[in-house]
């Protein structure tokens, strides 16, 4: 049999037992009443005993929502929401915020460690402070007291709305406003957890932050907010995971993720996506519906977001960046797996505003099964933004004929000297490929595993070292026997 | 109302008026096909901004313009441009002028409207559902109803377009049906051309059948009046192992837009879609491509050049479908934008949508200035700096222009070309 035709068979029999993340914890948990009307928008406040500001912003959002259609321009299908029929509040029960790890829900504790997550060791052994998200919130956030000697406020947005009021104020919506889109709007009025991040002026975060989201509950939906603000000439590298139980209904998952760079400051922004994709025949999964943005307003400031996008049914995300200090970079790098029944609709927006602002596109699509990818992206140059610079490129790999891969940038340029190149390629896993490696005593799936990391190197080579290792892990288990 | 609802009323009111004078309006068939259209008009308008195709092409200008149709035929007072070619049929205001025209014998030419019976079933057998095509249907008058039998290798014809002064806005919908039997060839030159006051829109479709092995090349010179709007749309079927050829000069008109849409239907069909768009202060010219994979084997290579001056917008959206069944398709598409300006703005999306995985498809898009170390190179040989930018605009269109081997369609589009730049660069 030809090696391409058994790879095609072997992604045909995958199991959806690959997904090994996909156990439910047996936890005492709280619910909001099923619904969605401006009670519930009243009582998520209330829980969270928000001053009368927010209730005010959540409120006008939801008013906002109301009159907003869910948007239909993607390439993606599912059936309506029905945005009644599920819980807007889901918290295990807790008594007063823990202080440190000790007072957590060894429960709790026990799921991440078996996510992989181990929060304890991780305290103790790897350096990377986190702060875990449990359904709709925050249960522990790691290292804070080493981050505080900084200076750097690492903790959920929930504890900065007490505790930092004014950072909160002036920055919650100034890059992703509550109209921006319908799950914007969605998650501006019903958010409920969600990191917040102050490094201040000058300082170089000495270790990676990190969070953790999990949705275990049943019929809930998950709608973070993470805002994280560099100030002048600071730097932080951040990272975000994320999974979910295996379930035959559809999770939704609308997160908001706002990012400002000010002069001379650096965020970079990484995310390994791997929430339930749902079964082999397209039951189940998380609607990954989330809007990211960075808005780079200082001079010389970069944001860089890298992606690897392995689960949910269906993904809807275009993290992007607005270039508005001169000489600011924005960068996206992103690698998206769509198997079985999965789709993805993804891909970035540059706004160039500055003068010699400077972007980088870096996409790689992987389409088995019958999943369908799509990348959209617009690279806008404003007239004002001379010198401005753009490279993008797109690839896309198939692996079997009943998947589709797809890709749609939008270029828009109003500035003279402005340079802007894009390409864009499609093909599969070649068999002289194959055969090379199988002559070399591989297997079928290692030279498809190979061949697949190979493809997305350029991309994973921008992922912190931890999450580089845990990416590969994933593409392959995406993958397996599929490819890898 | 808005304008382009009022617009869309102005052309139904035509309809509403014009109907049972317009050709074939008293015979059942195309009455029916009329009314199709008009229903689908009515419904779809003309389309906003808001309508994803037409998100960079504002149609308000025309909209708020009311059209009527072309009234009179005033041959004697035109002044054609020379033949390029043996034989040429020419149409004013969209209707075929039969004292300005010569028609080859030997395969079948002749005006749509005296001929209409015959194209039962033909036409609108390609129409696609889009707006400016429903708008011809609707008010077609005339056209090119040209037919080349099998095996039949026609060479050289020309199709010449002229739009006259009127009083009042015009607009003409000359629809066109080009129809190459199996093993035939033929090279058609289009040349659009208008006064340049006049205020007119020519909104010409082509329905385009090439057979099996026959091959069309298709050089469509667009030079219409500065004050005047083209909406172009092309329909291609292509069948196993033939070939289209379209190459477009877009360099005329106020508005203007270049739509094509190709299928290969057969297995080893190829297309290739060529332009280049020269934009000058005031201008505004779109390119959209729909190329559409049905078939394995099949081959489509596009490639497009944009200069823009002046305050202008040049605009490129194209397409490549893959259908599931288009196993290794080979497809290739590029555009580039050249900015001259710094009031100019391009906008581009290119598209890749595939369904079958043994395929080798790209595409590309860059978009810059001229390059300053180029010109400094050219400089620094003495080469004046007119010269020397006017060396490195040529060289920038010579990828697209010189798919057109043909050498009466080369002459005429580098006298285009050249005419465009002295105007430009003065």
């Amino acid at each position: 049999m030809p090696a391409v035709a058994e790879t095609i068979e072997t992604v045909q029999s995958v199991q959806e037992g690959g997904y090994k993340w996909g156990f439910e914890t047996d936890i005492e948990m709280e619910f909001a009443p099923k619904g969605l009307n401006e009670d519930i928008v009243r009582f998520i406040s209330k829980k969270k005993n928000e001053p009368e500001w927010l209730l005010e912003w959540r409120l006008k959002a939801f008013a906002l929502w109301r009159k907003m259609e869910e948007p239909r321009w993607a390439a993606v299908s599912f059936p309506p929401i029905d945005y009644q029929d599920a819980h807007y509040y889901a918290a295990p029960k807790q008594k007063a915020a823990p202080k440190s790890l000790d007072e957590v829900d060894p429960e709790l504790l026990r799921t991440y460690e078996k996510l992989g997550i181990p929060l304890r060791e991780q305290e103790r052994l790897q350096g990377i402070a986190v702060d875990a998200v449990f359904d709709s919130v925050s249960v522990a956030t790691t290292f804070k007291d080493r981050l505080e000697k900084e200076g750097i406020i690492f903790c959920s947005i929930s504890e900065a709305v007490q505790s930092h009021p004014e950072l909160v104020r002036e920055y919650l919506g100034s890059v992703v406003p509550q109209a921006d889109n319908f799950f914007a709007a969605l998650n501006s009025a019903v958010f409920t957890d969600g990191s917040f991040v102050y490094i201040p002026k000058g300082v170089r975060c000495p270790m990676e932050l990190s969070t953790y989201f999990r949705i275990n509950a049943k019929s809930t939906g998950q709608f973070e907010r993470t805002l994280i603000i560099a100030d002048a000439g600071s730097y932080v590298s951040y990272l975000e995971g994320c999974t979910a139980p295996m379930r035959d209904e559809n999770q939704l998952h609308a997160a908001v993720v706002e990012l400002i760079a000010l002069d001379d400051a650096t965020i970079k922004y990484s995310t390994v996506q791997n929430w339930y994709p749902g079964d082999a025949e397209g039951r189940g999964g998380i609607y990954n519906f989330v809007t990211k943005r960075g808005a780079c307003r200082g001079a010389r400031s970069k944001i860089s977001w890298t992606q690897v996008e392995t689960g949910s049914a269906i993904t809807w995300k275009y993290p992007s960046c607005i270039l508005q200090g001169d000489d600011s970079v924005g960068e996206f790098y992103s690698v998206a797996i769509t198997n079985n029944r999965q789709q993805a609709d993804t891909g970035t927006k540059m706004f160039h505003i500055g003068r010699n602002t400077r972007s980088t596109i870096v996409s790689k699509g992987i389409s088995a099964g019958r999943g369908q990818n799509t990348y959209r992206g617009l690279v806008k140059i404003s007239p004002k933004a001379t010198g401005a610079r753009n490279f993008t490129q797109c690839d896309s790999l198939l692996i079997g004929d009943q998947c589709g891969a797809h890709t749609v940038p939008y270029i828009e340029n109003r500035c003279l000297s402005a340079k802007v190149e894009h390409e864009a390629t499609t093909s599969r896993i070649a068999e002289d490929q194959l055969f090379y490696c199988r002559q070399r005593g591989l297997s079928e799936e290692e030279a498809v595993g190979l061949i697949v990391n190979g493809f997305c190197r350029e991309v994973l080579k921008e992922l912190p070292m931890e999450f580089a290792v845990e990416a590969q892990k994933l593409l392959a288990i995406s993958l397996e026997g599929s490819v890898g | 109302m808005n304008a382009m609802t009022t617009g869309a009323a102005a052309f139904l009111g035509r309809y509403e008026g014009l109907r049972a004078h317009l050709p074939g309006g008293r015979t059942d068939w195309v009455a029916a096909l009329r009314a199709d259209a008009a229903a689908q008009f009515r419904a779809q308008g003309l389309p906003g901004r808001q309508v994803e195709a037409w998100r960079y092409t504002d149609l308000s200008p025309i909209a708020a313009l009311g059209f009527t149709e072309a009234l009179t035929l005033a041959e004697e007072r035109l002044s054609l441009p020379a033949a390029r070619a043996p034989w040429r049929a020419v149409f004013v205001d969209g209707r075929f002028a039969a004292g300005l025209s010569s028609l080859p014998p030997g395969l079948s030419a002749r005006s749509l409207a005296a001929e209409l019976d015959a194209a039962r079933g033909l036409l609108g057998a390609l129409a696609e559902p889009t707006p400016m095509v429903a708008l011809n249907t609707m008010l077609f008058e005339d056209g090119l109803f040209l037919e080349v039998p099998p095996g039949l290798d026609a060479g050289v014809m020309e199709l010449l377009s002229i739009a006259t002064h009127a009083e009042r806005p015009i607009a003409f919908h000359p629809r066109h049906l080009i129809r190459l039997g199996a093993g035939a060839r033929l090279t058609l030159i289009e040349t659009s051309l208008g006064p340049a006051a006049a205020t007119y829109l020519h909104n010409p479709v082509f329905e385009i059948a090439v057979a099996e092995g026959a091959s069309l090349t298709h050089v469509r010179l667009q030079r219409e009046g500065r004050a005047g709007f083209q909406l172009a749309t092309v329909l291609a079927a292509v069948e196993a192992g033939a070939t289209y050829d379209n190459f477009t000069l877009n360099a005329g008109g106020r508005l203007v837009r270049n739509e094509i849409h190709a299928a290969l239907r057969g297995p080893k069909a190829a297309c290739h879609m060529n332009g280049a768009q020269l934009v000058a202060d005031g201008q505004h010219a779109d390119t959209t491509t729909f190329l559409d994979h049905a078939a394995p084997d099949c081959a489509s290579r596009q490639t497009y050049k944009t200069v823009l001056a002046g305050r202008s917008r040049g605009v490129f959206q194209g397409k490549i479908l893959v259908r599931q069944a288009a196993q290794r398709t080979d497809g290739y598409q590029m555009n580039q934008a050249l900015l001259l300006s710094e009031e100019a703005e391009i906008d581009a999306k290119p598209q890749l949508e595939i369904y079958a995985d043994d395929v080798k498809c790209s595409h590309g898009a860059t978009v810059g200035a001229l390059d300053e170390a180029q010109l400094f190179y050219l400089r620094a040989r003495g080469i004046p700096a007119a010269t020397a930018r006017s060396m490195l605009v040529e060289a920038f269109l010579t990828e697209a222009v010189e798919g057109v081997r043909d050498e009466a369609a080369r002459a005429a589009l580098d006298e285009a070309v050249a005419g465009w730049w002295e105007r430009e660069a003065a």
